[in-house]
């Protein structure tokens, strides 16, 4: 049995075989966006012509782009030659060497989430030593899943190992050109997950960023592809409870995901992305496309997230329910404390014949935060005997925040069957005084009540994950209250 | 136990108590009556520490202690429990694991050992059927989508579950059919003892042939205007809250 450290030496070996050795030499690419920079960044991750092309396309057609108004968010302009878009992964050298070094704020946000002290060095980016529990953990991991068939790795990983999975799939749900931020996404995207489940397999674990052994530095620009072949399902979590900060200001995330026929595909992201100080000060811009497509007959695709952190999220996790009788889900739970702000919600689009799809959007707004929930769904000509079910429900704790929901809704076939439930409530003092008045102190009546309001997005959540999005809720709205 | 002096407070600039004087004694079961307006909605706001009522004069003392001083919450750890009138809702938070954070808060509060599930939910069983409630309703979310009548009924509940030393039972029978009222009543009577004292506040005579009251007072116009033993309740029955003033006033 091979043991950790030759685990991690091959490991080693593999990235200098892949990442580093190039014929450029500097290992950070000069502030700016040009066609010189995206082949720099394809160079430098050894990429074969074909995707380089790829990127140009993306990058040709973004500059005729306007980047998009409509959401209502306000943030001051963002200039994109400014942006230094490739970094090479930090050596130990330039880590932290302890947690001596860390904010402390930082570390009492652990310490309130209940996570190890490895764990927290790991999250804080502290450089540890070679013999670290959770990278055995995770190499065993990834042997289990190649028995099975299944991949996980790191996008860059999978463009070198299996490129025709990647060429076959790449950008057929979210186009190159699909937006501004997806088409600056194509252009120079750093690295992501890729996952590819076999035919009729069913995913034994969660698959978890988390366990991907270089998921610490997937950078601003993440791309993340995951197919679910015929009869398979896979479950996949996305983040982390823990407040990840990171120097890069602006995150254009994207993720496809595709179920061919009979698969599932369940999607639970934990989002807690530093949302800047109390005035806003610092915070991530987190403006992401995620859509997933339901290719085969009787697919189902799940969206489910927890957005506690960013100071701008722009985010709308999608469905095309292609195949018939595929089915669509989201379920979301958005938080916008102090100045963030939150403009979120799905498209759901309706194809196939007897689709259906489910949205339940619980949008939390506390401080001076603004929550909107912008929603579409449309049932297409084809789509006969199409259902949807949706439910916006917000929360307001407190007078300076507010609370916006815009559902769209485009039925082009008269058999669709529409239902749409909305509702706003503050947290009433009535309900803290009758909590206080059981013994219940406002701090805990509050992150019960928003527990309880939050519920049927929790319980879609896995187990674990549940409880800590819990635990991330309370500490993301301490002090909200009095 | 509990001792009102001079109670004067007022919500909105309007004073509403005007002077209330009441001792209730452990063992004791005190009836306040009194018409719509008189005042004794607020007098339970009060002593349970509302924020939106302003105390102007008088004092509040539970064993000793100014009630002032403590926060709604602290009130409850010392054992001062309301049964709301209209008992708030709570969605999405199931009935047993309120009232599960509701008794571990106490408890902490007073230094002793949190129950876990398993004791919590055997207590839990023990005290629905002491006051008969049905098994069901404490897998409901809190009070929402309850009748008027289960909404009391869950009132009584927590007030088993939560022992408190006094409790404070705001209109508990309005709302209520002659069958609840029974229940209800019946729940209460189980739960006096010698060193448990009750407050039930009320506006008809109806409930006070269940539940049976030491002393009954008649609130008028922010003033305790007579009180007696619980003939006064039949008095009352018999001449109205008109009838009762024109006669005599104060105690």
């Amino acid at each position: 049995m091979p043991t950790a450290a030759d685990t991690i030496g091959a490991l080693a070996e593999r990235d200098y075989e892949y990442g580093f050795v190039t014929d450029v030499e500097q290992d950070t690419a000069p502030p700016g966006l040009s066609e010189e920079i995206i082949a720099f960044i394809s160079a430098k991750k050894n990429e074969p012509q074909w995707l380089l092309d790829w990127r140009l396309q993306a990058y040709r057609g973004w500059q005729k782009m306007v980047e998009p108004t409509w959401a209502n968010v306000r943030y001051e302009p963002i200039d994109y030659q400014s942006i230094c878009y490739y970094a090479a992964p930090k050596s130990d050298d330039d880590r932290p060497k302890s947690l001596d070094e860390i904010d402390p704020e930082i570390l009492a946000t652990y310490e309130k989430l209940g996570i190890p002290l490895k764990e927290q060095e790991m999250l804080a980016g502290v450089a540890v030593d070679a013999v670290f529990d959770s990278v055995s953990v995770a190499t065993t991991f990834r042997e289990k899943l190649a028995d099975l068939g299944v991949i996980f790795c790191s996008f860059s990983e999978a463009v070198q190992d299996h490129p025709e999975l990647v060429r076959k799939y790449l950008g057929t749900v979210v186009p190159r050109r699909d937006n501004f931020f997806a088409a600056l996404n194509s252009a120079v995207f750093s690295d992501g997950s890729f996952v590819y489940i076999p035919k009729g397999v069913r995913c034994p674990m969660e698959l978890s960023t988390y366990f991907r052994i270089n998921a610490m530095n997937t950078g601003q620009f993440e791309r993340t592809l995951i197919i679910a072949d015929e009869g398979s399902y896979v479950s996949y979590l996305e983040g982390c409870t823990a407040p990840m900060r990171d120097e890069n200001q602006l995150h254009a995330a994207v993720v496809e995901l595709i179920a061919h026929e009979d698969a599932q595909i369940k999607y639970s992201t934990v989002q807690n992305w530093y949302p800047g100080d109390k005035e806003g000060v610092g915070g991530i811009y987190n403006f992401v496309t995620k859509r997933g497509l339901c290719d085969g007959r009787r697919s189902k695709i799940s969206w489910t997230q927890v957005e506690t952190g960013s100071a701008v999220t722009w985010k709308y996790p999608s469905c095309i329910l292609r195949g018939d009788d595929s089915v669509g889900e989201f379920y979301s739970v958005a938080v916008s404390n102090n100045r963030q702000q939150a403009d979120t919600g799905t498209k759901m689009i309706h194809v196939g014949k007897r689709t259906s799809s489910t949205i339940i959007s619980k949008g939390i707004s506390a401080g001076e935060g603004q929550n909107t929930y912008r929603g579409s769904v449309r049932i297409l000509r084809s789509a006969e005997d199409a259902r949807n079910f949706s439910q916006c429900d917000s929360m307001l704790i407190g007078d300076r925040c507010g609370a916006h929901t815009f559902p769209y809704i485009d039925v082009a076939n008269p058999s669709a069957q529409m239902e749409h439930e909305a509702s706003t409530s503050k947290i009433g003092e009535d309900q803290i005084f009758y909590c206080n008045q059981r013994g219940i102190d406002t701090e805990d009546a509050v992150s019960m009540i928003v527990n309880g309001f939050c519920k049927e997005v929790f319980r879609e959540l896995p187990m674990e994950f549940a409880v800590e999005a819990q635990k991330l809720l309370e500490v993301s709205l301490e002090g909200s209250v009095g | 136990m509990l001792r009102v002096s001079d109670l004067h407070a007022k919500v909105e600039e309007q004073e509403i108590l005007k002077g209330v004087d009441l001792e209730v004694n452990a063992g004791e079961v005190h009836a306040v009556m009194g018409p719509n307006g008189s005042g004794k909605s607020t007098l339970a706001q009060v002593l349970a520490g509302r924020e939106d009522y302003d105390i102007t004069a008088g004092s509040l003392e539970l064993d000793g202690d100014d009630l002032q001083e403590m926060a709604p919450e602290e009130r409850a750890h010392a054992g001062l429990f309301l049964a709301f009138q209209y008992p708030v809702e709570i969605p999405g938070v199931g009935n047993s694991y309120f009232l599960k954070a509701a008794l571990n808060a106490i408890r902490k509060a007073r230094g002793e050992d949190e129950l876990d599930a398993m004791d919590f939910l055997q207590l839990l069983r023990k005290r629905a059927e002491l006051v008969d409630v049905d098994e069901a309703l404490l897998r409901r979310p809190v009070n929402e989508g309850f009748s008027g009548g289960e909404k009391k009924r869950n009132e009584i509940l927590q007030m088993a579950v939560l022992e408190p030393r006094l409790a404070v039972l705001d209109e508990t029978d309005s709302g209520l059919d002659i069958d609840a009222l029974k229940t209800v009543a019946a729940g209460v009577n189980a739960l006096r003892s010698e060193d448990r004292a009750f407050v039930v506040i009320t506006h008809y005579q109806r409930l006070l042939n269940y539940i049976v009251p030491d002393h009954v007072h008649v609130l008028l116009d922010g003033r305790i205007v007579r009180s007696g033993g619980s003939e006064l309740a039949l008095e009352l029955e018999e001449k109205g809250y008109t009838g009762l003033t024109n006669g005599s006033s104060g105690v």
